[in-house]
């Protein structure tokens, strides 16, 4: 065991759990708990809701590959990665004012709230709390996965150990915090994933002998590695800019990113927000990346790309940094975990029970509610993480790009375009995922683009000429 | 017809329109000059290409100086253009 870098990784992970404890300390004398609870009160400033933002898709694009894959492909999967630079302004740009605005007349809490107001249709809001489910449920299982074998190769206990204390830890403080003690942590978390790859990027350098040198050695084993076409040519630039769609822009679809659009304070904070949220997303992506790439020279031969970051800050670190900058990776699988199920957790309650099973629940017993689910939930991924079923798997491969493809002309068009329906939404949806899901099982690069673009261009027909082929209906319906 | 509240007669609505689309401006601008600078001077064969600051020039134009423009770009944008409303219920006209 490497105490060394163990002691200040566990501090670190103290402090985090301290701060979800701080924050639990305003849902309990809390008169408005939905709005604390899933929504944070929607009082988050600058800083916090850029953090928060940062580290919740951080880990988004862990989940396309990250450093292990630029160490295979090179300098293409970077360009590749840099097309999340956009989410830092698109996402609080389009949703903006306009969704902070309606949301609070709406009194809407999540994503799903608004789209029932909206559309004011039952069949829309039970088919998008039940795609936010069953997606994001997935998601989350191989994210627990993920965060057991970090511990796991760091602390060298066993997986099942590992996930039991990931876990624990995990589920307390956002049973108890909820959405404040998740932005808070996430703020942390943020500000840890900045520091640690800029560390972790200029000692790799050092450690390569500067960048002429590394370039030179990757250009002698490979020149493939340092043009935009990956290291065995199979980058297109079809392929790559279709990642403008699933990592870029798409992301404002997501219902964890979305919830953070209607969090903020006033339009000071969103204006920082967006400031901020642009350097801090740029530089953890080029960072993390090109510590991936860079590592190629210094750590050739490794096989996992999972292991290329806890290898090279073991290498070119010393203990304790390493320990501290390693809590970078941990930092963004926690963060992405905790948002996924506090999103589950309310698409259950608000969503689904207290829209349709109980709506006049007493508040006593929402706020048990609420917790219980989480932590019900929270145990039930625990489980699935223990022995992970093919389904997950699968499902998880669909998670980002099946919501995006789902719910992003029901939120952008019902935002921004008043012809829109029920009618045109529902049909989006269905295309959206139906498609999706058909196209990524069979046809996974049709015109060699990534497999969400086509679902979501027919989505958008789709919604566009169900709304306007229901228009008398819809006024008859309303008359 | 009953008028859903998200498209009323909302004065701020103006302001967050505009801004949206500044968003959709300043992410096709992003787009086109990170493509064309990546396939553009990263097209050629490696052996020609030329280097800045030890990165291969596409490289460092398109992800390194595409992203520090980008950044400036959205501070300018936003303190110079973006205006300051209230989310709360005083800005409502009806």
């Amino acid at each position: 065991m490497n105490w060394q870098a163990l002691v200040p990784l566990i501090g670190l992970l103290l402090v985090i759990f301290g701060a979800g404890m701080w924050a639990g300390k305003y849902i309990k004398s809390s008169n408005t708990f939905m709005q604390d609870y899933f929504l944070g009160g929607r009082s988050l400033g600058g800083f916090v809701l850029a953090m928060t933002m940062t580290a919740t898709y951080g880990s988004a694009s862990s989940f396309i590959g990250g450093p292990g894959t630029a160490y295979t492909q090179g300098l293409g999967w970077v360009l590749l990665a840099m097309t999340q630079v956009s989410t830092g302004y698109f996402v609080l740009m389009v949703l903006g004012k306009k969704f902070a605005i309606v949301t609070r007349k709406y009194h809407a809490l999540t994503m799903v709230d608004f789209l029932k107001e909206r559309y004011r249709s039952k069949w829309v809001v039970l088919l998008s709390a039940f795609s936010i489910i069953i997606f994001l449920f997935s998601a989350m299982a191989a994210q627990w996965i993920g965060g057991a074998r970090l511990i796991e190769s760091l602390v060298g206990i066993p997986y099942t150990t590992a996930l039991f204390i990931f876990a624990l830890f995990v589920l307390i403080y956002v049973t108890i915090g909820g959405f404040r003690a998740v932005a808070l942590t996430d703020a942390i978390q943020g500000t840890i994933m900045f520091v640690g790859t800029l560390i972790l990027l200029v000692a790799t350098i050092i450690a390569g002998g500067g960048i002429s040198n590394i370039i030179t050695d990757l250009t002698a084993e490979n020149p493939n590695l340092i043009t935009p076409y990956g290291a065995d040519g199979s980058l297109t630039p079809a392929y790559v800019s279709s990642f403008w769609i699933l990592v870029g822009v798409g992301v404002v679809a997501l219902p964890q990113i979305a919830v953070r659009a209607m969090s903020y304070k006033d339009s000071r904070s969103m204006h920082r927000a967006l400031i901020i949220g642009t350097i801090v997303v740029g530089v953890i992506m080029l960072n993390m990346h090109l510590i991936g790439v860079f590592t190629r020279p210094i750590l050739p031969g490794i096989e996992v790309g999972d292991k290329v970051m806890p290898l090279i800050a073991l290498e070119v670190l010393p203990n304790w940094l390493a320990g501290i900058v390693l809590a970078a990776p941990m930092a963004a699988i926690m963060s992405t975990v905790d948002s996924l199920l506090l999103l589950v957790s309310s698409a259950i309650v608000k969503d689904v029970y207290l829209n349709y099973v109980e709506p006049k629940a007493s508040h006593q017993r929402v706020k048990r509610l609420s917790i219980g689910i989480t932590a019900v939930l929270g145990i039930v991924v625990f489980v699935m993480a223990l022995n992970p079923p093919d389904l997950i798997i699968w499902l998880n491969l669909f998670a980002f790009g099946g919501l995006e493809a789902a719910f992003i002309w029901p939120v952008v068009m019902g935002l921004y375009w008043k012809k829109g329906n029920k009618y045109g939404a529902l049909a989006s949806m269905v295309a959206g995922i139906g498609l999706y899901i058909l196209s990524d099982s069979f046809f996974p690069k049709p015109f060699g683009l990534h497999s969400v673009v086509m679902p979501v261009v027919i989505a958008f027909v789709a919604y566009v000429s169900v709304s306007l082929g229901t228009r008398k209906k819809m006024l008859v319906e309303e008359a | 017809m009953e008028e859903l509240n998200a498209h009323d007669n909302d004065s701020r609505y103006k302001v967050a329109n505009r801004e949206a689309l500044v968003g959709i401006g300043l992410v096709i601008f992003n787009f086109v000059w990170w493509f064309a600078f990546a396939y553009g001077l990263g097209g050629k064969d490696p052996s020609e290409y030329t280097y800045v600051f030890g990165l291969p020039a596409w490289f460092f134009y398109s992800c390194v100086l595409g992203f520090i423009i980008m950044a400036v770009l959205v501070t300018v944008v936003v303190k110079k253009w973006f205006a300051e409303v209230s989310f709360e219920k005083e800005g409502e006209e009806r």
